[in-house]
């Protein structure tokens, strides 16, 4: 699919549009857009958000890199951004991040070889007095332990077999 | 008594008809029977400063704006994205409302036409949340045209960030909010000025905490308000508390509070018995450290008490480190932050994050040399003061109070290696 002409974006795409003074504020809105229908902002979604805006390519791709939360390569389905800043830290993130990856037998970055499960370490999230966290999907999941995680992965795996749930 | 943080006293604030049945918009409504200079000087008398950070006094800032410029804007400041601070989102999540009024009699104090709330991209569900709230308001005539029937008109709008601490720089935000890299701006012109602020109009920047503020000095006065906590120092603030206390959170308290009563009657005392309390960063990984000792305790938790212990209360953002921390560790931990957050747009910034943790990285692998320390040092103070933005600052800060508080904690990772 794509997102010009697209009946499931069009009622956003028109409202981002019309809630700013110029075109271009709305290139992080419509970025979000892009990577909700490919699942990564990936070059047909950089090239349609030009269009739409009536900018370059380049300009839209050079927003997109600026930013930790649009990705420039795919993703598992199950998108897990780890807190280990300092006071999560405090509190055993960088333990609990690193039994993760160990657990889906993942690199940093890297993605679950069944696809289901990329697992990142990100900066603050503003949870501190609930750590470890995590941000899966852009929605938190906050104190957590290693039981507790794994009960919630089995859960999304269940679910994965479901529904889809692409990414915002 | 809480002024912010109301959902802990009274259930369903977050509900519209709950919110008015608790003397919600009846600040607006005052507001919008005065005239926009009267709501300034009222703000000005309660000696309210901005909670973001800076503490620059609000009304002040908001009387910078130029009456005359036909288009005037207000950009709400929620990019929470300070280390340790977790305060913004409890307010957002559980008192909404009241950020929205406030940024209303903000508005109109200035007589913008659009507020913006500036989210940072993680606080995705509560921009929904917000959305559902300004349509409610918008239904009821509290957004949108002749507001509450006094002709004055203002639309509010959320926009999401995508993870960038340095959009929570006014000038940086502005530029994002365009749809530009989030970078800063060079100054002047500053926001408040023609050509400076969104859309090179007239902009109010404040952070979500100030405006949260903003409608209890309108129902119960400026003295009220200016009752509570310290001379220069007026109203509540939330305190945000993590590491290691036995109760981290949010905690709302007057003004002048000690750092005592909030880390031992409030934040429940050291997490382990056996493990005493060594350090603490009061104003998350922006903000010089200090010891955790006696004299420090003591010391009453405002604006100008902090700079008497070498510190500052900025966002207060309080994470405590008990005796087992290793203050090389947070050295390298908060140096990676900026690092990762520094936008690259100045050299120093960009350059000096990237060797200090590097050059950490050596000393905690136990590679590093006595001339490492001073390296590091002097690589922080070469940053200090010469970039566009305080990041630059900020980055610097961690290396430099570590050094001299704790050298111990430098000296036995270079001197192990022999």
């Amino acid at each position: 699919m794509a997102i010009i002409g697209n009946p499931k974006y069009e009622e956003r795409i028109n409202h981002h549009l019309a809630k700013y003074e110029t075109k271009r504020s709305a290139v992080m809105p419509l970025l979000y857009i892009a990577q909700e229908e490919y699942g990564w902002v990936n070059p047909e979604g950089i090239k349609e958000v030009a269009q739409i805006l009536n900018l370059d390519p380049t300009q839209v791709k050079s927003i997109a890199g600026f930013y930790t939360m649009y990705s420039e390569k795919p993703k598992g389905k199950y998108w897990l951004q780890v807190c280990t800043d300092l006071p999560c830290a405090l509190k055993g993130a960088d333990e609990f991040h690193a039994w993760l990856k160990e657990e889906l037998q993942v690199e940093e970055g890297g993605t679950s070889a069944d696809g289901m499960f990329t697992v990142e370490h990100v900066m603050c999230l503003a949870a501190c007095d609930k750590a470890p966290m995590l941000q899966c999907n852009f929605h938190y999941v906050e104190n957590l332990d290693q039981d507790k995680m794994r009960d919630l992965l089995s859960k999304w795996r269940q679910e994965a077999a479901g529904a889809s749930n692409g990414h915002r | 008594m809480h002024i912010l943080l109301r959902g802990r006293e009274i259930a369903n604030i977050k509900q519209l008809d709950v919110y008015e049945a608790h003397g919600g918009f009846a600040g607006l409504k005052k507001s919008l029977a005065l005239k926009p200079s009267e709501v300034i000087d009222i703000v000005k008398a309660s000696g309210l400063r901005g909670r973001g950070g800076a503490g620059f006094p609000t009304g002040v800032k908001w009387s910078f704006i130029p009456q005359h410029e036909p288009i005037k804007y207000v950009t709400v400041n929620a990019d929470e994205s300070e280390t340790g601070t977790f305060k913004d989102r409890e307010i957002m999540e559980e008192n909404p409302y009241q950020l929205i009024e406030g940024s209303l009699i903000c508005a109109y104090a200035i007589q913008a036409k659009a507020v913006y709330i500036y989210l940072r991209g993680e606080f995705w569900d509560i921009g929904d949340q917000l959305d559902a709230c300004i349509e409610a308001l918008r239904e009821k005539g509290y957004v949108g045209k002749n507001i509450m029937g006094s002709g004055y008109d203002c639309e509010v709008y959320t926009h999401l960030g995508a993870g960038a601490y340095i959009c929570g720089e006014e000038s940086a935000l502005l530029n994002s909010l365009e749809g530009y890299l989030g970078q800063p701006r060079v100054r002047p012109p500053f926001p408040a000025q023609k050509g400076g602020g969104l859309y090179k109009e007239a902009t109010v920047v404040n952070n979500v905490e100030t405006l949260a503020n903003v409608p209890f000095i309108l129902t119960d006065g400026a003295e009220a308000f200016k009752a509570i906590g310290t001379e220069q120092s007026a109203g509540n603030k939330i305190y945000c508390v993590s590491g290691h206390v036995k109760k981290p959170g949010n905690y709302e308290l007057s003004m002048g509070t000690t750092f005592r009563e909030l880390l031992y009657e409030h934040a429940g005392g050291p997490l382990h018995e056996d493990r005493p309390f060594k350090a603490m960063l009061p104003s998350g990984g922006s903000g010089p450290i200090v010891p955790l000792t006696d004299e420090v305790l003591d010391t009453p938790m405002s604006y100008e008490d902090a700079e008497k212990i070498g510190t500052i209360i900025g966002s207060a953002s309080i994470i405590i480190m008990d005796e087992t921390v290793d203050m090389t560790w947070v050295a390298s931990k908060v140096t990676k932050f900026f690092k990762h957050e520094s936008c690259g747009k100045c050299t120093p910034c960009r350059e000096g994050t990237y060797w200090l943790d590097k050059v950490i990285d050596r000393i905690l692998d136990g590679r590093g040399s006595p001339d490492d320390v001073k390296r590091i040092a002097d690589v922080a103070e070469n940053m200090a003061g010469t970039t566009l933005c305080a990041l630059g600052d900020f980055a610097a800060n961690p290396i430099i109070h570590t050094i001299r508080h704790f050298p111990d904690d430098f000296a036995q990772h270079v001197q192990a290696q022999g």
